[in-house]
């Protein structure tokens, strides 16, 4: 396994240690990828554990940097940490108790007593790497994260669920049976894709009040179920298996359920896997629908929760970013156990 | 045991007719082959028995009952697919319990089954495998003894050694008919190999455009071939089919084709004049002895030595090729003219329409 990873890391098409300019070329192309697709997120990521003064920052810093805050005696609050040169020339770690103008007001955390007056180009803040966990622990304590979060997983699972049932049983119509109209059918499914989500808002809005579903996660489980991209996905693929195997299977007194859920299903594996990922990716970042039909706070998911950290004079940066990095979380798990699953080819290895 | 019975069975796929209205019977126990050339309709009428196909019209039959309307699952037969058609996703074991499971059998039942059909077959090792991981000939064992243990009324394979090669093709077909013997059910055989059919048959059906050309035993249709399709279709090589003008001769009549003279005792419906063709197997071709009067001479092209036996690839003029095909070896080179001798026991007379008007003239 190692091997195999370290001879896959250290490919090249250059012999005897020498390399080819195409190995330079390719490992500075690839190098150049693995920087576009991952800086953004270990910015983000990196950025989640700054404090608000941290992010504001200007040179922004990569680290999660915090200045250093000490307790001094007489004061009531800890205060920032500065390393201050004095007008001696001599160098010491001050406090700072306020600032005027231009002017900081400092005193010797090791003596209380003794205060003084720098001018704030002569001192340096003293920092160290720390990270703001309270980013995290606040939202998910104070402002109900955890419940957005079980919303969230209750629509995504349930609306994946839902739509693989539904969308693979279309598909398997439009796939194994021929009737006329066949072709009609599936081109009036796939022509719903030219019709924008915002077209269908309002109406799709009434429908879902006329059914008394607003403010109930079925409002945003329901709608969005029967996708036109899922059952094209899936009856493209179930077109690819075999008319011998369904044929076989009708021989050896199978009804149309067990065909469907005993050969057809476990042979478009990697399809409904595909359609798994899309579905959860779909359902789980999923905003406008959510933020039109979910109004108390109580059925939020998470990206309609973390829209409220973005006021309109006021955008709490370090908790969006902080809840993002979460709601990236299951997304990332999801994709690495599901994509083992996206290997075609299966249905054929049965024939000849 | 189990007849089934076609009357008058049409199919059309929108106005194209690709069945003409066949009528035939296969008894109880039977070994029947449908063959003919790609296209003729054989994999549709066997289709049209599984049920996998309705008919346009006409009745199928099995043990009495017209099933036309009735849903393949239900009319209890089996089918062995041309590409097997083993579910990729099921083992060995799963592949053969899933029609026993679908007609609701008890496990015990279901597992005696399968291990008897795996014994049968020499399956026993692999139960548990995926398809994928088989050998071709494991695979089509699968796939029959998927049709085993239903136990059904009737066996319909679907050119079930097409996609096996030639040594595990001879291994399979006795195989095949040592299985045949064995469980004595009613068997229907499509294939486009006559040499296939000859040796599995008790009973050939020979098809053509969506027409049965003729149907009987095996020797049946190599000795008395009802038209010059049939005569061509079965023996291999080909049989020699030659068309002539018929002219009056000394006590009979005299077939020219090209610059040859055949002369024949009279045949009844053949009178001089008239256009004809006639056929000859290359097995009843046979060298001139010196001094005899050849029918023909020929200029030998090609030839393929066996070792034991011989083909002996001519021209003559104004003919198409002629095979020859004789027991041992002979000491014949390519571009050699032999003079040849037919034995007219075994001549086979058509007329112009291709029906048959003689097997055979006396000498």
């Amino acid at each position: 396994m190692m091997r195999n990873l370290k001879a896959m890391l250290g490919a090249r098409r250059g012999t005897n240690g020498r390399l080819h300019w195409t190995d330079v070329f390719t490992y500075f192309y690839l190098a150049f990828g693995v920087f576009l697709m991952f800086f953004p997120v270990v910015w983000l990521v990196l950025s989640s554990f700054k404090t608000p003064a941290g992010l504001v920052e200007f040179p922004p810093t990569f680290l999660p940097l915090s200045q250093v805050e000490v307790q001094v005696e007489g004061q009531k609050k800890p205060l920032p940490l500065f390393r201050a040169e004095l007008e001696d020339g001599s160098v010491k770690d001050l406090a700072q108790i306020r600032r005027i103008g231009i002017v900081s007001q400092m005193v010797d955390p090791n003596d209380p007593d003794a205060k003084y007056k720098v001018p704030i180009d002569k001192r340096e803040p003293i920092r160290e790497f720390r990270m703001a966990w309270e980013n995290y622990f606040d939202p998910l304590e104070r402002f109900n994260f955890l419940g957005y979060l079980s919303n969230s997983v209750i629509v995504t699972v349930a609306a994946t669920l839902v739509t693989l049932l539904i969308n693979s049983m279309a598909a398997y119509g439009l796939a194994i049976y021929e009737f006329k109209g066949r072709n009609a059918i599936m081109i009036l499914v796939i022509g719903t894709l030219l019709i924008p989500i915002t077209v269908i808002l309002v109406p799709v809005y009434l429908v879902v009040t006329q059914l008394g579903m607003v403010n109930s996660l079925w409002a945003v489980i329901l709608p969005g179920a029967a996708t036109p991209t899922g059952v094209f996905l899936l009856r493209q693929y179930m077109l690819t298996i075999p008319k011998d195997l369904i044929e076989a299977a009708r021989m050896d007194k199978a009804s149309e359920w067990q065909i469907y859920s005993r050969v057809v299903l476990p042979l478009a594996t990697p399809a409904i896997a595909v359609l798994a990922i899309f579905s959860i990716m779909w359902r789980w970042n999923e905003f406008l629908w959510p933020l039109i039909v979910l109004n108390r706070s109580e059925v939020y998911t998470l990206q309609v929760g973390l829209n409220a950290f973005q006021g309109e004079l006021d955008v709490q940066w370090h908790y969006i970013l902080a809840m993002t990095v979460v709601t990236l979380i299951p997304v990332v798990l999801v994709f690495s156990f599901l994509q083992r699953f996206i290997t075609t080819g299966i249905a054929n290895a049965g024939m000849k | 045991m189990t007849d089934i019975r076609l009357k008058q069975v049409k199919k059309a796929y929108g106005s194209v007719e690709v069945i003409h209205g066949i009528d035939l019977e296969v008894n109880s126990g039977e070994f029947c082959v449908f063959v003919g050339p790609s296209g003729c309709g054989k994999s549709t009428l066997l289709r049209i028995i599984a049920g996998l196909e309705d008919v346009t019209s006409g009745d199928v039959e099995i043990d009495g009952t017209v099933v036309n309307t009735i849903p393949a699952s239900e009319r209890g037969l089996a089918m062995v697919f041309q590409s097997y058609a083993l579910y990729p996703h099921m083992s060995v074991y799963k592949n053969m319990a899933f029609g026993l499971e679908n007609s609701k059998m008890p496990r015990a039942e279901i597992d005696k089954r399968v291990t008897e059909a795996a014994r049968m077959l020499q399956l026993e090792p692999y139960l548990q495998r995926r398809p994928k991981a088989l050998s071709g000939g494991q695979r089509q064992r699968v796939a029959i003894g998927r049709a085993i243990v239903r136990d059904p009324k009737a066996f319909l394979f679907d050119e079930p050694l097409s996609n096996l090669d030639a040594e595990l093709r001879v291994a399979m077909r006795k195989e095949l008919a040592a299985l045949h013997a064995d469980i004595g059910g009613t068997m229907i055989y499509v294939t486009h190999d006559q040499v296939e059919a000859m040796t599995l048959a008790d009973k050939i059906v020979v098809l053509q455009a969506g027409e049965i050309k003729q149907a009987g035993t095996p020797l049946d249709l190599y000795n008395k071939p009802r038209n010059a399709f049939v005569a061509g279709f079965i023996g291999s090589p080909r049989m020699n089919i030659i068309e002539a003008k018929v002219e009056a001769g000394e006590g009979g009549l005299i077939l020219r084709a090209g610059g040859f003279g055949i002369s024949i005792p009279a045949v009844a419906d053949l009178e001089p004049g008239d256009s004809c063709s006639f056929g000859i197997r290359p097995e009843h071709l046979d060298m001139a002895p010196e001094g005899a009067t050849a029918d023909m001479t020929a200029k030998v092209t090609q030839t393929e030595q066996l070792g034991g036996e011989t083909y002996l690839y001519c021209d003559t003029e104004g003919l198409p090729q002629i095979t020859i095909h004789r027991p041992g070896q002979l000491a014949v080179q390519a571009g050699q003219d032999v003079a040849l001798v037919i034995d007219r026991a075994q001549l086979h007379i058509f007329d112009a329409q291709g029906q048959t008007l003689a097997n055979g003239v006396g000498a």
